[in-house]
């Protein structure tokens, strides 16, 4: 127990920090925004799930994957496909030529629900491939990748060129994806209408469970011998391999962990918003996913939480009042970001912040030292 | 190409027969016959592009080899991945310095102790008591027991070769290959060195390269000369030194 406190929480800082983003995420939030502004931010922090994933495989791992849409699409997708089925009852579309089959199927001739859409119509087989689907995709590249030892810049391009396959698959094939609207009018789970204000409250709520559960998994792997042996590969990476380890298995395993929080980001965001589509898979969305997590702080799993919520809470100011000018300030933002403060809101936190709070408690004539490098991941 | 008996096959540690290596054209290294008993410790010298480097990037793996063989304990090392060499008993060392700046020395060691190898050996491995007194036994070895929980980017240049020569004694190999380990040392850290290669060598094969001629000749048991890929001259301290063709290639300058 004691080495669980130590290592997963991180002792006291490490549960200082995950007290406070839990205060306000369960309670602060929650009991100061209606439930509209409430979903926004479950929204929100369901893109924190793909930023976790890149602090473990970007900022530990070294591995910076651009296409991380393509795992949060996926699993969204694996969701959507679910409820569609669900909204899509014989009663419910008998005005179309085929009823029981999603009606973007029935606007495009299809007549047949496609042989990949039958595993959804349950929801333990649509929740296993909202996890398995992503995961299986990332094993499978990255094995075809890093076991070729592909370089960390030919891999960004790679998973960019997957982004952009992917939404562009989608796109095209309108009858079986949904195409450019992507699969929207999602009403229930299991009789259950998530489109209710009670609903949403209780989705909020998993969401913020999930994503916890995600932190302190990652916060377990970052722990163990394997978050060391990242550090060290991104340091050197022929000493690791010549210390008898195969590198390429252990980037591979980072990168499907990765793959697989941003999956669960995916299905949490369909539940919340009710809808998934391919604008949340290409390469815009991809690159926006890497800088919630440079602004957080790439190495820091609570920092990309902040990450995420701060930048989407300025997307959504600033493209409501300058919607041209969104871009460019991102990526301002991003370049800024990067150049004067790489280690992000965390490493400002660490550097300047820290340290006060440490003489503050100092100066009160406690006998304790501020708490030496054990960083809290 | 001569067959060795199989009586010399047990009695190497090591034993490299006709290898070949060519980058484009170049020949790097040509037909090289080497053999390195068990216990010995053998100082491979030469000059700038003499493929001494090479030398050691085929054993370990690092290089692929166009034809020859590498067979340690009578174990073929030329098809086998870097991994699998190290976990033969095959350690190396790099000529810069190579460690885990980021980590403390302490960690440094234990990541390279040789458990949890594989990615859920690392998720289940613990450090317990055997660990731990493994990794101060080593650094203890290494002169380094002070500075166990210092971060190993503080060390120094000299401390840093010290430490990843601890980081492959932590895997407790049967063949060692170091790449000019005191490169860039002090005088007294470079006897502190030849201290500690002569107490690591009794246990086991090793092969250094090194430039320091008086270096070489407190740890050799061995030497062997280098020269366009080929070997030009191999035996004792005094007979090489006294080799008119090493001399002239070597020596000489």
């Amino acid at each position: 127990m004691s080495a669980f406190y130590k290592n997963v929480i991180g002792a006291r800082e490490g549960l200082a920090g995950l007290l406070v983003l839990a205060a306000l995420v369960f309670v602060v939030f929650p009991l100061f925004l209606d439930v509209f502004r409430l979903n926004l931010v479950g929204k929100y922090l369901t893109y924190a799930f793909v930023a976790v994933g890149l602090v473990m495989c970007w900022g530990y791992g070294g591995i910076l994957s651009l296409g991380q849409g393509v795992f949060f699409g996926l699993g969204g997708y694996c969701m959507a496909m679910f409820l569609k089925l669900e909204a899509s009852t014989p009663e419910a579309t008998a005005i179309q030529s085929t009823p029981g089959i999603p009606d973007f199927m029935d606007w495009n001739q299809v007549t047949a629900l496609p042989w990949f859409w039958e595993p959804f119509r349950s929801l333990p087989l649509a929740l296993l491939a909202t996890v398995l689907v992503p995961a299986l995709l990332a094993l499978v590249l990255g094995a075809a990748m890093f076991k070729r030892r592909v370089g960390e810049v030919y891999f960004a391009i790679v998973t960019q060129a997957v982004a952009l396959i992917l939404s562009v698959l989608i796109i095209g094939q309108q009858g079986y994806t949904g195409g450019v609207n992507g699969i929207t009018d999602l009403k229930t789970m299991l009789g259950w209408d998530i489109r209710s204000d009670g609903a949403r409250l209780v989705l909020y709520y998993v969401n913020g469970a999930l994503l916890f559960a995600c932190i302190l998994f990652g916060r377990f792997l970052l722990a163990s011998k394997l978050g060391k042996l990242l550090i060290a590969m991104r340091d050197k990476e022929e000493r690791v391999r010549f210390s008898g380890y195969d590198v390429a298995n252990f980037k591979v395993f980072v990168f499907c962990v990765a793959a697989v929080f941003a999956a669960i980001g995916g299905a949490m965001f369909t539940l919340q918003v009710g809808f998934m589509s391919p604008s949340f898979v290409g390469i815009v969305p991809s690159i926006e996913m890497v800088i919630f997590a440079a602004v957080g702080g790439r190495l820091s799993l609570l920092g990309a939480v902040y990450g995420a919520l701060i930048v989407n809470f300025g997307k959504s100011y600033f493209s409501e009042t300058f919607p041209e000018l969104w871009l460019f300030l991102m990526g301002g933002l991003f370049i800024a970001v990067v150049m004067a403060f790489p280690n992000g809101l965390a490493g400002i936190y660490k550097d300047y912040v820290r340290p006060r709070l440490a003489r503050a408690a100092a100066g009160k004539g406690k006998a304790k030292r501020a708490a030496p490098a054990g960083e809290p991941a | 190409m001569k067959v060795a008996p199989e009586v010399k096959v047990q009695e190497f540690a090591l034993y490299v027969e006709g290898l070949t290596v060519s980058f484009n054209g170049f020949v790097a290294v040509d037909g090289l016959n080497l053999y390195v008993n068990k216990g010995e410790t053998r100082v491979v010298i030469g000059p700038n592009g003499a493929g001494k480097t090479t030398v050691l990037d085929l054993i370990c793996g690092r290089t692929k080899a166009t034809a020859g063989s590498i067979r340690f304990n009578d174990v073929e090392l030329t098809r086998m991945s870097e991994h699998e060499i190290v976990r033969a008993g095959v350690g190396r060392k790099f000529q810069t310095p190579s460690i885990y700046e980021t980590l403390s020395v302490r960690e440094n060691l234990e990541v390279s102790f040789p458990r949890g190898r594989t990615v859920f050996g690392a998720l289940a491995f613990r450090i317990t008591p055997d660990v731990v007194e493994r990794v101060e036994q080593v650094a203890g070895e290494i002169f380094l027991a002070d500075m166990l929980d210092q971060p190993a980017e503080l060390l120094s240049h000299g401390q840093k070769q010290w430490l990843e020569i601890g980081m492959l004694l932590m895997q407790s190999p049967e063949l060692m290959m170091l790449d000019e380990p005191v490169a860039g040392m002090s005088v007294s850290e470079r006897e502190k060195t030849a201290e500690l290669l002569n107490r690591i060598g009794r246990d086991r094969s090793m092969i250094v390269i090194e430039h320091d001629m008086e270096f070489v000749k407190h740890i050799a048991h061995k030497v062997t000369v280098l020269h366009q890929g080929k070997v030009l001259a191999e035996g004792s301290m005094d007979h090489v030194q006294n080799d008119p063709r090493v001399i002239e290639v070597y020596l000489g300058h």
